[in-house]
């Protein structure tokens, strides 16, 4: 067996962005912390992809997770960083442990379907709550780190640098998690689930295990969305989001933890270039790349890590 | 009692509207195992293309009256320029993929579509009012409502009726069910299924390009139309069950009443009742109203 490099790998990605971070210019650490946001999303994405599931209401948990940060901020005037994402992973994972026991039952189409139903409902609710400011959403105060308030042009930094490294600790958890029996199982649901019972093995367990975690990471990803941006509202929650999700998700492919978060990385690439090029057409772009990547890369960006490799 | 004959009659004329841009969608489901993103862009084009052709037409000095006919014209030509093209240009090599791929690549057709209607018509609003007011309005219950909504209606009972009849009573339709029954032997006994293929996906785009079309009068024709009609037809086919037709009219009929009723009552959850309706019909019927619980596959 080949030594395991995943874990090498990451940690040189975040000695990276903590060293020259400080260095980089403001345009390329917003993207860059918001494509670890949404890349977060994407990891919990991942691992139910791996199963066959794809989720077209993961945006439920995003917004989940922004809310609770920005309500955590107006309520209790909190604004720890940390604690704001810890809060938002928490909230959406308690709320995917309650929605589980029924998602767990759905396959194919149907649990895209339902998870959808879920995340639109949410988005309604919010879109009539007035105190929460309805459609217009409200802003989130920035943020601390460790209860220090970090000198403004340092501020986005600091966030950058608390992102990458609960990106870090997520994506080394999650390698670790699929490499465990449960984790492991992942192929064979997609592949047969009644082999999987004959084995000894719950499928409806294991897929709500994961649809937790999945929520819990994208709690993680809009807490942080939700202090980067300094503004929460409803779209969060609308189903194009969760769509921009997915996307992210099929064009990075599920070879590797890492994957995500380079999908990511280039989504926020492609789509800031094409908006700034021609602010008309950067939905074909997009969509153009969708295309591309599912017919000549059916297992994502990173099959091209792994050419000449059994996948 | 106003109220209440308020609710009915906003919840006929919404169901109308809702049966006509979503059973398009069961269709090509039912047909095609394609659960279509990219409808609601067949929606909006199907808008923009009514009001600009109308709007030049009746500019150019047409009887308004035509204006109608000019509505459904618009529709066809969509989708019989783009239905065939993106069939055969694109779908048709993926047959082979999960449902679950093709239906991120019809997500990939509407960003891409969303994009073509703002390259064509720009990102200005339309307007075509003409056709809205032409036909005067009538009185129920002290209640005023114009005759164009009947119109509705009426376009919504002749589409369902008109897919009912070829199912069941026309040659092709008999084969079309066969194709639905087993793709494999319909094809060994001689049925050219690529061409059920294209036409079925052309004529439920069409079914969505009439809806968009019929409704272009109605609202201000502006980018981002068909991204909200594409959830609500979602909604209405998933809760009588993918690929009914029965069951398309039933969810249209269920969504649109609860939908006026909760406008009318508690208009605070008008816009989740409907997502609420889906979850519930989702958990305790999963695949629908008008469907059984497939066995699993060993």
């Amino acid at each position: 067996m080949r030594p395991d490099r995943t874990p090498w790998v990451l940690g040189a990605i975040l000695a990276v962005l903590l060293v020259v971070g400080p260095f980089a210019p403001l345009w390329v650490v917003f993207p860059v912390t918001i494509a670890i946001a949404k890349g977060l999303v994407a990891l919990g994405l991942m691992i139910l992809l791996r199963c066959g599931l794809v989720s077209f209401g993961q945006a439920l948990y995003y917004c989940i997770g922004a809310y609770t940060a920005g309500m955590l901020g107006r309520v209790f005037e909190l604004d720890g960083v940390f604690t704001l994402m810890l809060a938002g992973m928490a909230v959406a994972a308690a709320t995917a442990y309650v929605l589980g026991f029924l998602l767990a039952r759905y396959r194919g189409i149907f649990f895209g379907l339902l998870s959808l139903a879920f995340s639109m409902i949410f988005y309604g609710l919010l879109v009539k709550s007035e105190t929460l400011g309805s459609t217009d959403g409200f802003n989130v105060l920035p943020s601390t780190l460790f209860g220090i308030r970090p000198a403004d042009e340092w501020v986005r930094y600091a966030v950058l640098a608390a992102a990458s490294s609960v990106a870090f600790v997520a994506a080394l958890l999650v390698h670790r998690y699929l490499r465990t029996p449960l984790g492991s199982l992942a192929p064979a649901i997609k592949d047969n689930e009644i082999r999987v019972e004959y084995m000894g093995a719950s499928a409806r367990y294991a897929i709500h295990v994961k649809y937790v975690i999945a929520a819990a990471l994208a709690g993680l990803g809009g807490g942080l969305a939700a202090t980067t941006v300094g503004h929460i509202d409803p779209e969060m929650a609308y189903w194009t989001v969760s769509g921009e999700f997915v996307f992210i998700t099929i064009l990075a492919g599920t070879g590797n933890v890492i994957a995500p978060f380079l999908g990511a990385l280039i989504f926020e690439g492609i789509r800031n270039v094409a908006f700034a090029v021609s602010p008309n057409t950067w939905q074909m772009v997009l969509g153009g790349a969708l295309l591309a990547v599912i017919v000549f890369l059916p297992n994502g960006l990173w099959s091209l890590f792994r050419r000449g490799r059994a996948a | 009692m106003q109220q209440l004959v308020a609710v009915v009659i906003d919840g006929i004329i919404y169901s109308a509207w809702l049966f006509v841009a979503a059973v398009g969608l069961t269709l090509i489901y039912g047909v095609m195992k394609i659960l279509n993103v990219a409808h609601g862009s067949f929606y909006a084009l199907g808008a923009y293309a009514a009001a600009s052709i109308a709007g030049a037409l009746l500019a150019g000095g047409m009887p308004p009256m035509l204006s109608y006919a000019v509505l459904l014209g618009a529709a066809l030509l969509v989708a019989i320029v783009l239905g065939p093209l993106i069939e055969r240009g694109i779908l048709r090599f993926m047959y082979a993929r999960d449902e679950v791929v093709i239906l991120l690549i019809t997500y990939a057709l509407f960003l891409i579509l969303e994009d073509v209607i703002k390259l064509i018509w720009g990102v200005d609003p339309y307007f075509i009012a003409e056709p809205y007011g032409l036909l005067g309005s009538f009185d129920v219950a002290d209640l005023t409502y114009p005759y164009y909504n009947l119109i509705l209606v009426g376009v919504a009972i002749a589409c369902g009726a008109g897919l009912a009849w070829t199912l069941t009573r026309t040659k092709t339709g008999k084969l079309l069910l066969a194709v639905i029954h087993d793709t494999e032997v319909s094809r060994a006994m001689g049925i050219n299924v690529g061409r059920f293929y294209m036409v079925t996906f052309t004529f439920g785009s069409l079914l969505a390009a009439i809806g968009g079309a019929f409704t272009a009068p109605t609202v201000s024709v502006v980018p981002g139309l068909g991204v909200e009609v594409i959830v609500l037809s979602f909604a209405v086919v998933v809760i009588g069950g993918l690929g009914s037709l029965p069951g398309a009219a039933l969810g249209a009929v269920i969504v649109g009443l609860v939908r006026s009723a909760t406008i009318h009552y508690l208009p605070q959850a008008e816009l989740f009742v409907i997502y609420l309706v889906m979850a519930m019909v989702l958990a305790f019927r999963p695949r629908g109203l008008f469907m059984l619980a497939e066995a699993r596959k060993i």
